[in-house]
């Protein structure tokens, strides 16, 4: 059965204007009202902020793409709006995919929408700090004047005991925590998932040599191995997502190992067999394709904690390394003042949260979405 | 099951051993030793050489993995740069201290997890598991580090200086500076006291780690038909949910006490720093800044070691609890 819903000009005429709007009107909150934050944010951002944006032309890299990000936001919301009320309004029930089924699963999980939605936001502030912040991360202000100030209009968080403005160090660190999270669980996912596959397809004495190194990581205390390394070597943000990277994916490794070993007993593995594809076309088109599932779970709370372990290094000293912020440098900054200024530890900790929860919102709504039992 | 216990110690041994040489190659792969931490800069070379060829720092690395290795199994950690004291004192001294806040806030958690979730596993689609699963999850998504600053802030400064409250948690220590002058009560209280809030910071995150395990696990039980054939026997629904369901639903409660562990045991190396608890954690933090090298390797080979022997405990109590589980 399909449903055709007539296009209206009024609903093309006012996404031009205002896009997001006729989705919103339409009754589909979350994509249209996004869309419109967007939309509305940014043109209040470039009409407040027009001098940065002509100063970061000719500024540092961050800067232009800054500016990028605010011309692709912009252009990326009014293109979707537009050609969305152009596209005939049907819907489907037969021949459903597998895949819009998740997504209308997802969909219906309004907490998780709004996490997605959340995350969405943090990364567009994150790219868009050099033009949102209104102080310079590690400028110092007036020691004597602005050191340990409560929050006020002038600063909206406060400023720390160099007299930083903590929105500005907030705003930036978001890119230290958005950034490793992401890479560190990129790298590890794809050496957990490769060397699980191969684990599983191959099973034998390959098997036994990487599973018994799976655990006897996962059986050490990360955290010390983490603190050992950087510690003994040089803190730098590479080494950090290095490291993180490289100790996280034995807990990928066993599930896409479990995945495999029961997906290699089904038909359509032997039928490739039978076809004569290679193990390597076997492994990388069928087996690792049809196990995602989990895997894009595990990756998508792997980087809630990614977070919160960047973070304790940070706090440890053992991170970042200052005058950059970074939310758990901040935290420990705070330490030493939580009666006279509690504003140093508390927000940065609070972005950590809401950071962390975002992610682990969305990670149980696809865990849901894509557990066929769990659908209703 | 004597055959399967056997066979399980008998696999942990490579297990430990394997966990043992990592331990050593990623500590001593690393550039700089113990001795530049030590000496005074601008001493003559030889006495450097000296030293170095005291603490067998001069010799290749091959050789010195297996006379550690060696000492190592007959019960030898060596000797602490940092402490002048042999390893295994300064273990000692800190293993015990470690064990009461991990025990301590690991009973708590399950206890407070176990109820939680079971709570919201009965009340599925209903406002009070929504908004337990919230709060839940944002305790979960908090890291302990600050969850603790916070506990402090509140409860340890604002609480007494500024709202007067009667009780004052402290916010370091095991025990307080006049201790030594308290009656037996008073030592008691002293202590339990110093224990509050670093045991609510570890237990709240776990909690709610342990009560999101026991949602999942009792939704899965619930929808049995074992339960269904209790509901038509016209049970009461008291009797179903703890009689009939929460038994079962603990089952795989069991393996998260192995898989919390290393968790735990994380938490507690910024517990301990935060609250300046002298405990393994902060002993092997404080060991890796002086590159006292026996003690990093030995605190760790302990803690991997005690991960090892839960999970252990934990696959030996599933197996003795769920009778369906083969000992093969």
């Amino acid at each position: 059965m399909t449903e055709w819903v007539p296009r209206s000009r009024v609903r093309t005429t006012l996404a031009v204007v205002l896009p997001g709007a006729p989705q919103l009107l339409s009754g589909r909150r979350a994509s249209g009202g996004f869309a419109l934050t967007v939309w509305v944010g940014l043109l209040a951002l470039l009409a407040s902020r027009a001098d940065r944006v002509r100063a970061a032309f000719t500024g540092a890299a961050d800067q232009r793409l800054a500016v990028l990000s605010l011309v692709v936001g912009l252009a990326a919301s009014w293109v979707w709006s537009v050609l969305d009320t152009r596209r005939p309004q049907h819907v489907s029930e037969v021949g459903i995919s597998q895949r819009t089924l998740t997504m209308r699963a997802f969909s219906r999980n309004r907490v998780a929408v709004a996490g997605l939605l959340a995350i969405g936001v943090f990364y567009l502030v994150a790219l868009l700090t050099p033009l949102i912040a209104p102080y310079d991360p590690t400028a110092q202000g007036s020691l004597l004047a602005e050191r340990l100030v409560g929050p006020s209009a002038l600063h909206p968080l406060g400023t720390d005991r160099f007299a930083r403005d903590v929105f500005s160090r907030l705003l930036y660190g978001a890119r230290i925590s958005l950034t490793i999270g992401f890479v560190a669980v990129a790298i590890s996912v794809t050496i957990g998932t490769v060397l699980g596959a191969v684990s599983g397809y191959f099973g034998g004495i390959v098997d036994g040599v990487i599973m018994r190194f799976v655990d006897m990581v996962i059986a050490f205390p990360r955290l010390i191995l983490l603190i050992a390394i950087i510690a003994l070597f040089q803190p730098s943000i590479f080494l950090i997502i290095a490291v993180l990277g490289l100790t996280q994916w034995p807990a990928t490794t066993r599930i896409v190992r479990g995945e495999v070993l029961s997906l290699r007993e089904r038909e359509f593995i032997e039928a490739a067999h039978a076809l004569g594809y290679s193990r390597a076309r076997i492994i990388l088109r069928h087996l690792i394709p049809n196990s995602l599932a989990p895997i894009i779970v595990a990756a998508t709370l792997g980087i809630g904690n990614t977070i919160v372990l960047e973070a304790g290094l940070s706090f440890l000293g053992l991170g970042v390394q200052p005058p950059t912020a970074s939310w758990g440098t901040m935290v420990a900054d705070g330490r030493d003042h939580l009666l006279g200024a509690w504003w140093v530890a508390t927000f940065p900790g609070l972005a950590i949260v809401l950071t962390v929860l975002a992610f682990n919102l969305v990670g149980d709504g696809l865990r849901d979405a894509l557990d066929p039992r769990m659908r209703t | 099951m004597t055959r399967y216990l056997v066979r399980r110690l008998l696999g942990a041994v490579p297990l430990v051993l394997g966990i043992a040489t990592i331990v050593f190659f990623v500590v001593n792969a690393a550039p700089g030793d113990p001795t530049q931490y030590l000496l005074a800069p601008g001493l003559r070379p030889e006495v450097v050489a000296q030293m170095r060829a005291n603490f067998g720092l001069d010799q290749p690395i091959h050789i010195r993995y297996v006379k550690w290795m060696a000492a190592l199994l007959s019960g030898d950690f060596g000797y602490s740069y940092s402490h002048s004291r042999p390893v295994l004192d300064v273990i000692g001294a800190a293993l015990p201290n470690t064990l009461i806040l991990s025990a301590l806030a690991l009973a708590l958690a399950f206890a407070a997890g176990i109820v939680l979730g079971t709570i919201q596993a009965v009340r599925q689609h209903r406002p009070t598991d929504s908004v337990l699963s919230v709060i839940l999850l944002f305790f979960y998504s908090m890291p302990s580090f600050w969850l603790a600053l916070m506990l402090i802030l509140t409860f340890s400064l604002y609480a007494r200086n500024v709202w007067g409250w009667p009780i004052w948690f402290p916010a370091s220590g095991v025990h307080s500076v006049h201790y030594a002058f308290l009656s037996l009560g008073g030592k008691l209280r002293d202590r339990a006291l110093h224990l509050v809030l670093p045991t609510a910071s570890l237990a709240l995150v776990l909690a709610a780690g342990v009560a999101r395990y026991m949602r999942a696990s009792m939704l899965e039980v619930i929808r049995q038909d074992f339960i269904r054939t209790a509901r038509a026997k016209g049970l009461s629904e008291r009797a179903v949910v703890f009689r009939h369901a929460l038994r079962n639903a603990l089952i795989p409660a069991i393996t998260l006490l192995g898989l919390y562990l290393p968790f735990l045991f994380s938490g507690t190396v910024f517990i301990e720093t935060v609250f300046a608890w002298p405990g393994m954690g902060k002993t092997i933090i404080d060991a890796i800044s002086a590159r006292d090298y026996p003690v990093v390797m030995a605190g760790s080979f302990i803690f991997a070691v005690m991960v090892v022997a839960g999970n252990l405990v934990a696959d030996v109590l599933y197996a003795v609890v769920d009778p369906r589980i083969r000992y093969d």
